[in-house]
């Protein structure tokens, strides 16, 4: 059945769930005591002005012209923490405290393009114990 | 974890190796954030259980006399022997072909794919110089997938990342379900399009048939063409000069940029009608139940 309206609210900060983790601004997310909707735009399009040097290392050397499946990729706040949520896990992973945060979501993305990729591709990822548990040898 | 080899897993049972890595031990409750990225981390571009493949290693699968089980599996093994090109010739329209490939490659097909082609792949880029039936792409994560002729109903279903290209016109329900990626229609696109579209982007240069976007929760749909009616909750809204520059990007990428620009391009998106958090939730259901 569908609802009436949107009752969330609109992200107006980059640093809004930062600042508070919570974040409930409307009244239905005040009355339910959860945030409606992501804590990020989800269909914000990447700004290929700001490719970082790894990214456009890994377009190369996959063959693409673009940033791909990383396009999808943005970074987000849980708990009040930045994290970026990695799919091949399921779950968020945390930004660590000592990388400093650019201004804008634009940038704040492609550093979480960087670290997202580089733990998928490292061997400390949860998938590489899976893979050995389950894979078919 | 204790550390155990390769051979001795070899040798073990599934549950046996579960219990040797330690799995069943681990708590899956309350793991929000417990893992940090590692800045110092090593820059490296493909997953570590990936075969090395160079692009330039090019070798030539003829499929007429394999069954599609037989052509999956010699893909692999021409993928661990180093080959990053491989063209597949007379394909025949057989189902599932091309399948689950999870790392770098170049896969050109000679010919037209059945059903399910080229789904849940995570990197390789494909050319397929025919068309494809129902389901290509189907829950794919990354790569490009670029087919040159039409395509049938439920191009992309449930696609997860990467690019999805068909250069002619596709049926009805493109992208239905799709949680990511892009998928890019060349021609038209039929009924449904859209349908249940969780995010990601879809971009039709042709026109779109009835109920676009129906259902869509979240995710991006351009039209170049007419659309025949939007579906239950799909709004237009305003391009913004981000959106026109991602546009001609990608466009000209497929060399499917039409010669007056992406100007003309409508925007649909989800007027989070749906979002049914102004009905009961869980817990206020429980209380009156």
């Amino acid at each position: 059945m569908a609802g009436k309206q949107y009752r969330g609210s609109e992200i107006k900060d980059v640093d809004q769930f930062l600042k508070d983790s919570a974040g409930l601004e409307s009244e239905r997310e005040k009355e339910i005591g959860q945030h409606i909707g992501y804590r990020y735009d989800v269909n914000l399009v990447p700004d290929y002005g700001r490719l970082t040097p790894y990214l456009k290392k890994y377009m190369e050397v996959m063959g693409w012209d673009d940033l791909n499946w990383l396009e999808d990729v943005h970074m987000g706040y849980e708990e009040g923490s930045p994290a970026v949520f990695d799919r091949n896990n399921n779950g968020w992973v945390r930004i660590p405290d000592s990388i400093e945060l650019p201004d804008n979501q634009q940038d704040r993305d492609m550093i979480a393009r960087e670290l997202l990729l580089k733990f998928q591709m490292s061997d400390r990822h949860p998938l590489v114990t899976l893979r050995k548990a389950y894979m078919k040898f | 974890m204790a550390s155990v080899s390769d051979a001795e897993l070899k040798k073990m049972s599934q549950d046996e190796r579960v219990k040797a890595l330690g799995m069943t031990t681990e708590q899956l409750t309350g793991k929000s954030l417990y893992i940090e990225f590692d800045p110092g981390a090593e820059e490296r571009f493909i997953y570590p259980w990936a075969p090395v493949v160079d692009f330039n290693k090019r070798v030539e699968l003829d499929t007429d006399k394999l069954t599609t089980r037989e052509v999956n599996k010699k893909i692999r093994e021409l993928m661990s022997e180093g080959y990053g090109t491989i063209v597949l010739q007379n394909p025949r329209g057989k189902h599932s072909l091309g399948v689950g490939i999870l790392s770098k490659l170049n896969l050109i097909v000679e010919g037209s794919l059945g059903y399910f082609g080229v789904g849940l792949i995570d990197g390789p880029n494909v050319r397929i110089n025919g068309r494809v039936g129902w389901s290509c792409g189907e829950n794919m994560m990354a790569g490009t997938v670029v087919v040159e002729k039409n395509a049938g109903s439920t191009f992309g279903a449930a696609i997860r990342g990467g690019d999805l290209v068909c250069k002619g016109s596709v049926g009805s329900r493109t992208g239905i379900d799709m949680k990511g990626g892009t998928i890019i229609v060349g021609g038209d696109t039929g009924a449904l399009s859209g349908f249940m579209m969780q995010r990601g982007r879809m971009v039709v240069c042709g026109n779109a048939g009835k109920n676009l976007g129906d259902s869509m929760y979240d995710g991006t749909i351009y039209v170049g063409g007419d659309i025949k009616s939007l579906g239950v909750d799909a709004v237009e809204k305003p391009l913004t000069d981000l959106d026109k520059a991602w546009l001609t990007r990608k466009l000209k990428q497929y060399e499917l940029l039409p010669s007056k620009g992406v100007d003309h391009f409508k925007k649909i998106v989800a007027g989070k009608q749906l979002w049914n958090y102004d009905n009961l939730e869980p817990t206020e259901k429980k209380l009156i139940l």
